[in-house]
């Protein structure tokens, strides 16, 4: 039984039917992405997930639940937490609260402590930063924050849309080498990112969406050798 | 006594009443700030809410037949009994009229909260419910001059308690907004209701308790509004609430020390408007100071000028 489990998933912005019967699943302990050009549908199968949109129709199962009826702050109790695109941290929030807001759904005090010290620990810059202002970091620091806040959640399943966007080089690496790590320390990942070398390089299962459809799904790296995969969307 | 001395002693009496007024404003602009924040939303049935508080204290008194002057335990109680009820009816507008709209253009919250402010209004005016005529409201605090008649000055103890009570209603609430944890997700709600949401912060429920308290503050300069005039009237919100929205406007909506910093000055500004000469200028004044602040600086004295989100 899959931990993640998506069935023939439609969903309409108005008129504009943005996902057309999509079906994938992501099993625990795994690093799922999702790639695919800008309008494919990643973000929006993510927002989906999160339940800020609403499938019709469509199923989402999860650890033997149905999602598509809770609400997004009850998905995350469920233990599925997404970094946004865009990053979202809260900008007049300081580092520390931006953090604390992660936990909002935990009372495990020690728990709490123990993981706001793990967060730390992968991004030591958000331990020297902790009293300032999340806006006034800068853009790796916030993906850093953004990824630390969800981490606070403790999810079984991270959602992460569009990490490395806008980020330098170096950073990307970084970001992706942390996003591993944290796969290694047992949170199951999906993934939707643009960089799709760097994505299916990690990723143990990918799939291709192409305006709303699923064309392709397989390992990582067999899509990575896909000859059409490489000329679509690794520019070879 | 020498003019300069007398002067000096006017000044003190609009310094004085400008507190009280000023205070009064602030109470009730928090809440619009408060639930603009969270809901992009200006709640124009608040003032109304201020009416109801005025009402409930009212009902209240007559209910614990209280003496006037009375106790401070029972004025302690009646205060609280305001504050809860309007927290109750500040939730029920939210969860009725304003949360099925959530994902409707503003323009159709808006309309509707200035239906909810008419429907209190009027409503407010039938026989069985506050009736139509204005009702005299018991004097639980004095609003007797305190100081030797020879001072020239006035000041009573309901002016002063009123300010005493805005203070520490003020600091309460800071403390709440920047400390508990309910306050810092009511922060993060107002900068980004999505990510809050992506967080698992109940959303809605954080809505709820922004308009309770908001409304509970409501209620409060209500209750101390009604005793100081010894009156309470259906309308008596309209008014008030358009001032205090002038207010939050002027000191940057969105902004809880702006509301307080904004509260303050309309009060100050108008007091000496009205002080000095232009006395029919009381109602205007709010009015054009609105004016001039969206034309010099539309963000309000503490306001961020925050880019649309697409």
């Amino acid at each position: 039984m899959a931990l993640l489990e998506i069935e023939n998933l439609n969903v309409y912005y108005g008129a504009i039917h943005a996902l057309k019967g999509i079906s994938l699943r992501v099993e625990a302990g795994e690093i799922v992405t999702l790639i695919g050009a800008n309008g494919a549908g990643k973000s929006t199968t993510l927002r989906t997930i999160s339940g800020l949109l609403r499938p019709r129709p469509g199923s989402i199962r999860y650890e033997q639940q149905d999602l598509t009826r809770l609400p997004p702050d009850a998905i995350v109790r469920a233990g599925i937490c997404q970094v946004p695109e865009g990053r979202r941290i809260f900008p007049n929030l300081t580092v520390l609260e931006n953090l604390e807001m992660g936990a909002y759904t935990r009372r495990d005090r020690r728990g709490i402590a123990a993981d706001l010290e793990q967060v730390f620990a992968l991004f030591p810059r958000l331990r020297e930063r902790a009293r300032q202002m999340g806006g006034t970091l800068s853009g790796g620091e916030q993906q850093m924050l953004a990824i630390g806040r969800a981490l606070m959640v403790r999810p079984k399943l991270l959602l992460l849309d569009e990490p490395s966007l806008g980020l330098a080089p170096f950073l990307v690496q970084e970001i992706f080498r942390i996003i591993q790590e944290i796969n290694q320390r047992g949170t199951t990942l999906l993934l939707v990112e643009q960089n799709a070398h760097m994505a299916l390089g990690i990723a143990h299962r990918g799939y291709v969406l192409e305006t709303g459809r699923v064309t392709l799904a397989d390992t990582g790296a067999a899509l990575l050798n896909n000859p059409e995969v490489r000329h679509a969307y690794l520019g070879q | 006594m020498p003019g300069s001395a007398h002067h000096l002693l006017e000044f003190v009496q609009h310094l004085i009443n400008g507190l009280y007024l000023g205070g009064t404003y602030a109470l009730i602009a928090l809440g619009y700030t408060m639930v603009y924040g969270v809901l992009r939303l200006i709640n124009f049935a608040h003032g109304d809410v201020v009416m109801v508080g005025a009402y409930v204290a009212l009902f209240a008194a007559a209910g614990l037949h209280a003496p006037a002057p009375a106790p401070w335990y029972q004025t302690l109680l009646i205060f609280l009994l305001a504050m809860a009820a309007c927290a109750l009816l500040g939730m029920l507008i939210e969860r009725v009229a304003y949360r099925p709209l959530r994902q409707a253009p503003r323009l159709a919250a808006l309309i509707t909260a200035i239906g909810v402010s008419v429907l209190l209004e009027n409503g407010g005016q039938l026989p069985w419910v506050f009736g139509s005529q204005p009702r005299s409201v018991p004097e639980l605090v004095p609003r007797v001059n305190i100081l030797p008649t020879a001072w020239g000055l006035s000041v009573t103890p309901i002016e002063l308690v009123t300010i005493g009570v805005t203070l520490a209603l003020m600091v309460a609430l800071q403390m709440l907004v920047q400390r508990t944890r309910i306050g810092k997700a009511m922060r993060a709600c107002s900068m980004d209701r999505e990510a809050a949401y992506l967080m698992g912060i109940p959303v809605n429920r954080v809505i709820l308790v922004t308009f309770a308290l908001g409304s509970a503050l409501a209620a409060a300069a209500g209750m101390l509004i009604a005793v100081k005039t010894g009156q309470a009237h259906a309308f008596m919100g309209l008014m008030l609430g358009l001032k205090a929205f002038v207010a939050a406007v002027v000191g940057g909506i969105g902004s809880i020390p702006g509301a307080m910093v904004g509260g303050f000055s309309l009060g100050m500004i108008e007091e000496m408007v009205a002080g000095y000469g232009f006395s029919s200028w009381r109602d205007a004044i709010a009015f054009v100071l609105l004016i001039l602040i969206l034309l010099v600086r539309p963000t309000g004295i503490m306001g961020r000028a925050v880019p649309e989100k697409v």
